[in-house]
């Protein structure tokens, strides 16, 4: 398959800080990309790069086959990018933001308000078109910055933390909406994140960084199965007969048992393995399973695998890095 | 190009939505020009002089009567009668009269004598605006007392002054007038030039545009033409309302207009300019803020919008040779109250165009296309 994006060995330092440490990965096109890690990872400062804000220190990278720092107007015009913050003009509507975009984009005037059209009713904001983007919601006014990017129709799409600060419902409504438009566009799709079901139920491939470094790669079914005790049962019988643990804890795959009977918690390696054989068991001793719950390994346990730390340690962390960063010189 | 036009009608969407800001950056001029104009460009009047005539003879009542003549009619001062001249000094010192006038014993005798006769102003100097109208009013007074009749002779050997005015008389609110107009220029230049270019960027608006095919050349346009535009809007504004609340003769003149809308123009790019290299590598939207007033302070005054700059000392005479008000504030002055040509302005024009061409120069320098 053809790389969309492709990164190789790509280093920032900003004086004696290193936001971003030989990172290499590829993007498929029409591939879901996803950059997990806390927002002090190094994140940001790659995707910054990678869409011509910044100059890479070392290392080099393409994006739709066009090199970042050589043909950065090339890239500029084959990319749409949705940064963290929101970029929208608060005065200005909806249509009025996506028409001056159109035009800095150079979309020929007769394509510029069929395509605005389609676009907010892709978003669905077409009935709060012309509202000043103040008056919008938090989730709505991402919705416009999602059109906005889209407005001159860019092959690879690259979203900054794309629902931060936003509420349950209206981060499912964005994913939901991201699904669609890339689906009925044919997109590639690299956003960073630092939500785990983000990256888990949007992503087909997840990138894992963490002080600037690439930890891990793969997709997010993948990297959860690498893990060890990777699923935790928890199991409730009408009764118990002595020795029951010592029972369970010598079947297959199983690596610790918790004894609260008559409720019983089973790590296990190999968890589909692990259910067979407990029902197997209870089943030869004649004992009725009340209840029975399988914990799948979550991203989360992902990210304390491979960092050795959890994912808030991280985000404590961000202002100090943060701070580092806004003291560097800039070059 | 279409990439800066782009900007441009981006921000004249929003200025089309700022009301407040086009009425502030209006109003606020207006106001100083009304308030200082009034305030300083009267003459002082109803003070109060406390006469104390220590001789009583025909030269001090002749004296009196020349101080009730000004009295009745410009109305300088009126005069007040004191019995002790301790009396009138004490009322000095509270204030109730803002001089003494004293006459001593003896001053009809040296007259008559021509021995050199004297009366004493005492006046409180702690205000010299007052002080120095007494002084000159007694004086007047004193050169009307000792003039002699009307002399049978036709010619004399005096030599006298007699003072040609070239223009017609010009109130000090005219006078304040192009100041205000280039104050209003800069104000708009600071808020919906400097402040909205700070605060757009500290919000991430200019990521959003970098990450677009614009040029730098493009970017640079796009901000600094609009904000050039509001600035001349602003101008243009302040000629119209100023002119009319001045009393400027004849302010609708076309090719005066004509010229007033050059150096209007062409001090709106040279500030933007300046502007610009100001804010091109500030980060911090607080710091415009703070130092606009010391920069307003550091042009406007030493500009001569208040007060020739004759009068300065030497260090505000350097900054007013490089302060670009001062051009924009003399070519404006010679179109608004002489009306002259373009060749009374082609020095102003040519100070402030090179003025703005390296601002810009060097903004352009500094401006950065990455983040």
């Amino acid at each position: 398959m053809k790389a969309a994006i492709d990164v190789r060995d790509v280093t920032k330092r900003f004086g004696d800080f290193t936001a971003v440490d030989r990172i290499s990965f590829h993007v498929n096109e029409g591939e879901i990309f996803g950059l997990l890690g806390p927002n002090g990872a190094g994140k940001s400062t790659l995707i910054r790069m990678l869409t011509t804000l910044l100059t890479p220190t070392d290392g080099s990278a393409t994006v739709g086959g066009f090199d970042v720092v050589t043909h950065a107007d090339d890239v500029r015009r084959t990319i749409g990018v949705i940064p963290q913050a929101m970029t929208s003009d608060l005065e200005l509507s909806a249509y009025e933001n996506l028409l001056i975009f159109s035009k800095l984009y150079r979309v020929p005037r007769e394509r510029r308000r069929p395509l605005i059209d389609e676009l907010l009713a892709a978003v669905e904001l077409t009935q709060w078109a012309h509202a000043p983007v103040k008056n919008l919601s938090g989730g709505m006014r991402r919705r416009v910055e999602i059109a906005r990017g889209l407005v001159h129709e860019p092959r690879i799409l690259f979203l900054d933390e794309p629902t931060t600060g936003l509420d349950p419902v209206s981060r499912t409504s964005v994913w939901e909406m991201l699904r669609r438009i890339k689906q009925e566009r044919d997109l590639t799709v690299l956003l960073t994140t630092h939500y785990m079901d983000e990256a888990d139920k949007l992503c087909e491939r997840i990138a894992i960084v963490d002080h600037g470094k690439l930890m891990a790669l793969d997709s997010p079914i993948r990297l959860k199965a690498e893990i060890p005790g990777e699923n935790t049962l928890e199991v409730s019988f009408s009764e118990t007969p002595d020795g029951w643990a010592e029972t369970l804890r010598a079947l297959p795959g199983v690596d610790r048992v918790e004894d609260r009977a008559p409720v019983f918690r089973i790590v296990s390696n190999a968890g589909p393995t692990t259910t067979t054989a407990v029902l197997r068991a209870a089943g030869d001793a004649g004992l009725t399973v009340r209840s029975l719950a399988v914990e799948s390994t979550s991203l989360d346990d992902v990210f304390v695998h491979f960092t050795g730390h959890q994912l808030r340690d991280g985000l404590q962390e961000q202002s100090m890095n943060e701070k580092r960063v806004m003291a560097m010189p800039r070059r | 190009m279409r990439g800066a036009w782009a900007l441009v009608e981006r921000d004249m969407r929003r200025f089309r939505r700022s009301p407040m800001l086009i009425w502030m950056s209006l109003f606020m001029p207006l106001l100083q020009l009304v308030v200082l104009g009034y305030a300083f460009g009267g003459q002082v009047k109803r003070l109060k002089v406390g006469v104390v005539d220590q001789d009583g003879g025909l030269p001090a009542v002749k004296i009196q009567e020349l101080a009730n003549a000004v009295a009745a009619n410009a109305n300088t001062f009126t005069t007040i009668p004191f019995t002790d001249r301790g009396q009138a000094i004490a009322a000095l010192r509270r204030g109730t009269v803002n001089g003494v006038l004293t006459i001593p014993p003896g001053f009809s005798r040296r007259v008559l004598a021509g021995e050199n006769p004297r009366i004493a102003l005492i006046a409180d100097n702690t205000d010299n605006f007052v002080s120095a109208s007494l002084a000159g009013s007694f004086s007047g007074l004193l050169a009307a007392y000792n003039a002699p009749p009307p002399s049978t002779r036709r010619m004399t050997s005096e030599a006298t002054l007699e003072t040609v005015e070239l223009y017609p008389y010009v109130p000090y609110i005219q006078y304040l007038l192009p100041g205000t107009i280039v104050m209003s220029i800069f104000m708009m230049v600071m808020i919906g030039g400097g402040i909205i270019f700070i605060d757009d960027k500290a919000r991430g608006l200019h990521e959003g545009y970098l990450v677009t095919p614009i040029s730098k050349l493009e970017l640079i346009l796009g901000f600094n033409v609009s904000g050039a535009i509001k600035a001349m809007m602003s101008g243009l504004m302040l000629i119209f309302v100023g002119s009319i609340i001045a009393g400027v003769p004849n302010p609708l003149d076309p090719m005066r207009l004509m010229r007033l809308l050059v150096v209007i123009g062409v001090t709106s790019v040279s500030l933007v300019s300046f502007m610009f290299l100001l804010m091109v590598r500030m980060e911090d939207p607080l710091i415009p803020r703070a130092m606009f007033g010391i920069i307003n302070t550091i042009l406007w005054f030493p500009s001569g919008a208040v007060y020739p700059q004759q009068a300065f000392p030497q260090w505000m005479r350097a900054i007013a040779v490089v302060d670009p008000f001062t051009y924009a504030v003399n070519a404006l002055k010679a179109l608004l109250l002489k009306n002259s040509g373009f060749g009374a302005i082609g020095f102003d024009l040519l100070y402030l165009a090179i003025f703005g061409a390296l601002t810009m120069g060097a903004a352009t320098m500094l401006f950065r296309r990455t983040l």
